[in-house]
This record gives structure tokens, sequence and C-alpha cells, in this order.
């Protein structure tokens, strides 16, 4: 069966954010960028989908500047078969991403097509039930397990105070959360293997961004770092200090 | 900018903490506005009993849609039925809660009216100009971005538990909104509800949090941290690190920072956690931040309003006694 997964390029978790000279993004001097850990979670899903089925080829598709190749080398280099840069811009407006993938996989035959349950960067965590909307397919989002049973495929989503399943006809759009598919770490014959894979790069749909950043700020320090004391007979001091300074029991 | 939807979260008829909060949010715009809330509610027969309490909250208007089929959140169902109140009441503004339904919900509701749509907002105002003017975190919580949405109407989901619940005199008056609820149709089968942590709040909702990391040094160690939840009351619940969900001690759901939730209480606990940048995505915007931790060192106490260096295994119990009996003297 075949897959599509749609991935990301994000500064990586450990990265310090340090605002850029125009106020409105961040400087990306010395950041280092990586495979967002979702859509890593994503091509996991999809490379166990085909090696348990033993069959169909698992493509990765991003929206993004040609930097976004190493990205698409990383997906290659755990084990995706083809991958399609589509150049354009990205920015914080994921019904323009959606458009842009969904011009792109309108055609594809893939009966799935998984995305992470959220980007590391902008944290919008929408892009996934949007382009679903504009295909016309069911979607499931924060899934952390699925099995395609025939023409359905059934997913365990993680919602608030538990695991809901629920059924979709395929195809279909998941995304994924984590829980059952920890992603592997590319082989360095995987890594060979990925410099040889066909990847394609061509012009994205051009799609107006209709939501725009004013301006991009650190959050105020926390002032913080009041030791209350040492030990249990701190507790009462802290206790004291929670309700009558803080204002919170 | 005038008309203002609130699109609020019920269960079993009884409105959700978020929905008094998206109400409350939706009020306080119209009022900067001179404009009008009203609300949506979607679920089974009989949630119109929300609707006084809606009132209060600042609801002209209480739009419900009520349905055996919507008795339980189904994407496609309830996607349908919040576009075409949208559509047919003609708002400019439409607000969801940033919980795990609305989530879900929102960027379909977004696609179904072609507009873009902003998640997980933590401020919302009116600017100068009569544009609305929404703030939201980015790199989960290290960048906060001032962003404007040049569409109609204007979409987002706010955060649990950053707006304050308002309340004034005053009832809503029910409106029932047909609702084509034809379920047969909808793709998405909802098969079954498995729950984890029995009745208490889930870690994203809750106002307090109690987080525990590897300094619990057991699962068995968890009844500690149950006991200083349970004796902060019914609105807390129980966070914990990356650390002990991977070492398969607490379930994902339970799981604060960069790849599990974000959330902000008025009062976070991190009991044993060390305070990795991953976590501090996570829990950065609680309003006040306990840490105990025995290494002095540790960058938990960087973002901590107020610290106790010590074995958690000692101040815990102490802590949780202390808890109870001011709260009993109440
Ligand atoms: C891509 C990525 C994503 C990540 N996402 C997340 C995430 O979402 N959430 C998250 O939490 N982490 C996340 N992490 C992991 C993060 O980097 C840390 O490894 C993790 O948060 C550490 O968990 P911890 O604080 O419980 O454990 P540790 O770092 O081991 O800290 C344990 C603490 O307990 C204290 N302690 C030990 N014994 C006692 C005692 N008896 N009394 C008092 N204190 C004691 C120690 O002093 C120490 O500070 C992520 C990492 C990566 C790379
Ligand atoms: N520029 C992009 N190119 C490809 N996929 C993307 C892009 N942006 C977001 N996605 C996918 O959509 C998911 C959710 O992103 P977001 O809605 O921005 O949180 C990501 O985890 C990716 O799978």
């Amino acid at each position: 069966m075949n897959t599509i997964v749609c991935i990301k390029r994000v500064p990586d978790t450990e990265t310090r954010i340090r605002i850029g000279g125009d106020g409105t993004s961040i400087d990306s001097n010395g950041v280092k960028f990586v495979l967002s850990p979702y859509d890593e979670i994503a091509v996991e899903a999809a490379l166990r989908l085909k090696e348990s089925t033993g069959s169909g080829e698992v493509k990765v598709v991003t929206l993004g500047d040609d930097s976004s190749q190493e990205t698409l080398r990383t997906a290659l280099a755990m084990g995706a078969d083809s991958a399609v840069l589509l150049q354009g811009v990205v920015t914080q407006d994921g019904l323009a991403t959606a458009k842009a993938l969904a011009a792109e996989l309108g055609e594809a035959e893939a009966p799935l097509i998984l995305l992470g349950v959220k980007a590391a960067d902008d944290d919008q965590q929408q892009v996934g039930p949007m382009l679903a909307t504009l295909l016309g397919r069911p979607c499931a989002t924060g899934v952390s397990r699925f099995n395609v049973e025939g023409d359905r495929v059934r997913c365990f989503r993680e919602v608030e105070g538990g695991t809901e399943e629920v059924e979709l006809p395929l195809p279909a759009v998941l995304t994924i959360t984590k829980g059952e598919y920890e992603p592997r770490y590319a082989s360095l014959k995987g890594i060979m293997a990925a410099k040889r894979k066909p990847l394609e790069a061509r012009p994205a749909a051009e799609i107006e961004s209709r939501l725009s950043i004013e301006t991009l700020e650190l959050p105020p320090e926390r002032a913080g770092g009041r030791i209350v004391g040492e030990g249990p007979d701190a507790v009462p001091e802290l206790v004291r200090i929670l309700r009558e300074e803080a204002n919170v029991l | 900018m005038s008309r203002i939807l609130a699109v609020v979260e019920q269960k079993d008829g009884v409105l959700r903490g978020t929905g008094r909060e998206v109400m409350s949010a939706a009020a306080a715009l119209a009022g900067e506005t001179g404009g009008r809330a009203d609300a949506l509610v979607l679920g089974g027969p009989g949630v119109e009993s929300t609707a006084s309490e809606l009132g209060t909250h600042g609801a002209a208007s209480v739009k419900v849609a009520s349905d055996d089929a919507l008795a339980i959140y189904n994407p496609d169902g309830y996607a349908g039925v919040v576009a075409s109140a949208v559509r047919s009441g003609e708002y400019e503004v439409v607000i969801l809660s940033a919980t795990g339904q609305g989530k879900d919900l929102a960027p379909r509701v977004a696609a179904l009216l072609d507009v873009p749509l902003a998640q997980d907002v933590t401020s919302l105002s009116a600017g100068a100009d009569g544009q609305v003017e929404i703030v939201r975190p980015v790199y989960s919580g290290k960048a906060f971005a001032r962003i404007r949405i040049n569409a109609s109407p204007i979409l987002a989901t706010i955060r649990p538990n950053v707006f304050q619940p308002t309340e004034r005199a005053g009832t809503g008056e029910v409106e029932t909104v047909e609702v084509a609820a034809d379920s047969g149709t909808w793709p998405t089968k909802v098969l079954g509800f498995t729950a984890a942590g029995g009745d208490i709040p889930d870690v994203a909702e809750a106002s307090v949090v109690v987080s525990g990391g590897r300094g619990m040094r057991d699962p068995e160690n968890w009844g500690l941290l149950e006991d200083l939840r349970s004796a902060l009351g019914d609105s807390a619940g129980l966070g914990a690190s990356r650390a002990v969900v991977d070492a398969g001690w607490r379930p994902h759901g339970e799981q604060v920072g960069q790849t599990g939730k974000t959330v902000a209480p008025k009062l976070y606990f991190a009991i044993g956690i060390s305070g990795a940048i991953q976590h501090l995505a996570g829990m950065r915007t609680a309003g006040t931040i306990v840490a105990v931790n025995k290494d002095p060192d540790a960058p938990i106490f960087k973002v901590a309003d107020y610290g106790i260096v010590g074995d958690l295994f000692e101040v815990l119990p102490r802590l949780t006694e202390e808890i109870r009996s001011l709260r009993s003297g109440e």
C-alpha cells in the first residue's frame, strides 16, 4: 500500500530561540534544523506499514525552500522510497500550506496520507485536518496506533482522559502522535542509499498567506529562583506563601 | 466587528470549564468592540440546560444544536454544524477552546469556511484600528507571535486556563438550530473510548497540575503524587516528564512538554523533574511554578517561582499533609 507522509523542517528542539533583526522571525544563524519530531514518528509509522504488508512505496513531501532537501534526505535515509520538494514560502497560515499540499496530492493514488499531529515550530496543529477537508477525505488526529483492515483504517486516538477508537474508510488522512511508532535511526547503509533515491523539486502552487506576523517576542523571563528552604521543614513556609502571597491555594 | 460566536463544549448537559472561558472571552471582545456575543452548543438532547449559565457568562443568544447523533463528538458531524451556524449567523469572529476536541474541530471548520486559523491563542483583543489582535505561542512557548488574520470570519481557539471566566446578570435566550444530523453520511465512525486515569481532569485542562519526573524513582511511588493531587481538590490533574513516560511508568496522555501537552494551570508542581528545555516548553506559561528537587542546581529552579531543595520522599508527604489541613480548616 502506498503511503504519503508530509514532513517539515524545523529548528531542533534544543535550540535557543533568538529573534531576528526584522522582529517577526527567528535568527536562524547557527540554528540546527531537523525533521519535526512528530513527522519523524509519522515516517516510522508509514515504514512499518510497508514492512508489514510487504508492498507499496512511502513517499515524503514537503513545502519549503531548497534547504528542506536535507530533511527529505533524512526521511529517505530512514527508509522512505521517494521525495518531493514543493518549493515555496512556508508561513504560519496552515490553510495556505494545506492548499499547496492538496494541489500536489489531489491526484496521488495513496490510500493513506500521514502527517505529524503538530509541527515543532508553529505548533498550529491544523495542516492535517485542513488537508483532509480540502481533499474531501476523512481524518483522524492524534493517532498513536492504527491498523489497516481491508478498505478501512482503525485508529487509536489520544484524547482527553483516555483513548478513543475510530474507523475511517480509505482513502484517509491521519495525524500521528507519539505511541506505537518509536522512530528508528537511519543506518549508514540507509544514509548511503538515500543519496541515490529519487528527489524531485518543483515550484509549489502559489497560495497567499492571510495570516501575518506583526511581531515575534521572547516570553518575559520568569523571575524565578526563590528557594524557600531545604527539606520538609520548608513546607509550612511554602504553603503560607502559596496561600498568602501567590493566592493560589 | 460586531458579531462574535463562542463554540462551547459541554459534557452530559453540563458546561465545561473551558466553555465558560470561551464564552467570557467572546463577551469581553464584544464589550470592547460594542458588538454581541452568542454561544453555540452541540450535543445530545438536553444540552439546552447549559443556556442560563452561558447567559451569565455573556451570551446574548444560545444556539442549541441537539441531536442523538451529536451526543458524542464526531468531527464530520460537528464541523458541518459549526460551519453552517457561522455562515447563517454571519459571524465575524468565531472562538473555540484549544482542547483536544476544539483543536481537532477548528481546522476542519476553517477549511470549510476557507479562512485561516490561529490555534492555542493566549491573548485576544481589539486593536486600535478595530482589527483583532491575536497572540499565540510558537516554538513550544519559546516565543510569542502577535498575529493578524486578514480574512473573515476570524477563527481562533483559546488555550485553557488563560482567559478568566467573567459573570454578569443576564440569561441567554435559547435559539434552536436545525441540524441535518444525518450521521449515516459521516465517514468517521467512533467505535469506543477507554478511560485512562479515572475521573480526574486532563493535564491540559486542570487548573492545578502535579507532575512527577524520574526523581520519583519507581511507578509504585505515584501514590505519593496522587495523594498531593487529591489534597489539592477536584480541579487538580497529574502530569509527567518524558523520561517517565518513555520508561512506561505513566501514559503519554500525561506528558508535559515539547512532544507532550502544553499546559497553563494557575499552579504547577514539578516534583523530581530536572527542567530540561523540552519540559519547560510545555509549562512555562503556568501561573505559579513550584519545584521540589534534591539538586540545588537543577535548571527547574531557574523558572520556578518557589522551590524546596530536598528529598521529595520527605517533602511530598509533608506538603500533602499541610495542604490537607489547610483545606479542611476552610
Ligand atoms: C525531541 C525531544 C523532545 C522531548 N520532549 C519532551 C517532553 O515533551 N517533555 C519532557 O518532559 N521531556 C522531553 N524531552 C526530554 C528532556 O530532554 C529530558 O530528558 C526529560 O524532560 C527529563 O525528565 P526528568 O526531568 O524526569 O528526568 P531527569 O532529567 O533525570 O531529572 C530527574 C530529576 O529528579 C531529581 N531527583 C532525583 N531523585 C530525587 C529525590 N529523591 N528527591 C528530589 N529530587 C530528586 C534529580 O535531581 C533530577 O533533577 C524531549 C527530548 C527531545 C530530544
Ligand atoms: N511546510 C510543510 N510541508 C509539509 N508538511 C507540512 C508543512 N507544514 C506542516 N506540515 C505537516 O503538517 C503537520 C502539522 O503542522 P502544523 O499544523 O503546522 O502544526 C506537520 O507535522 C507536518 O506533517
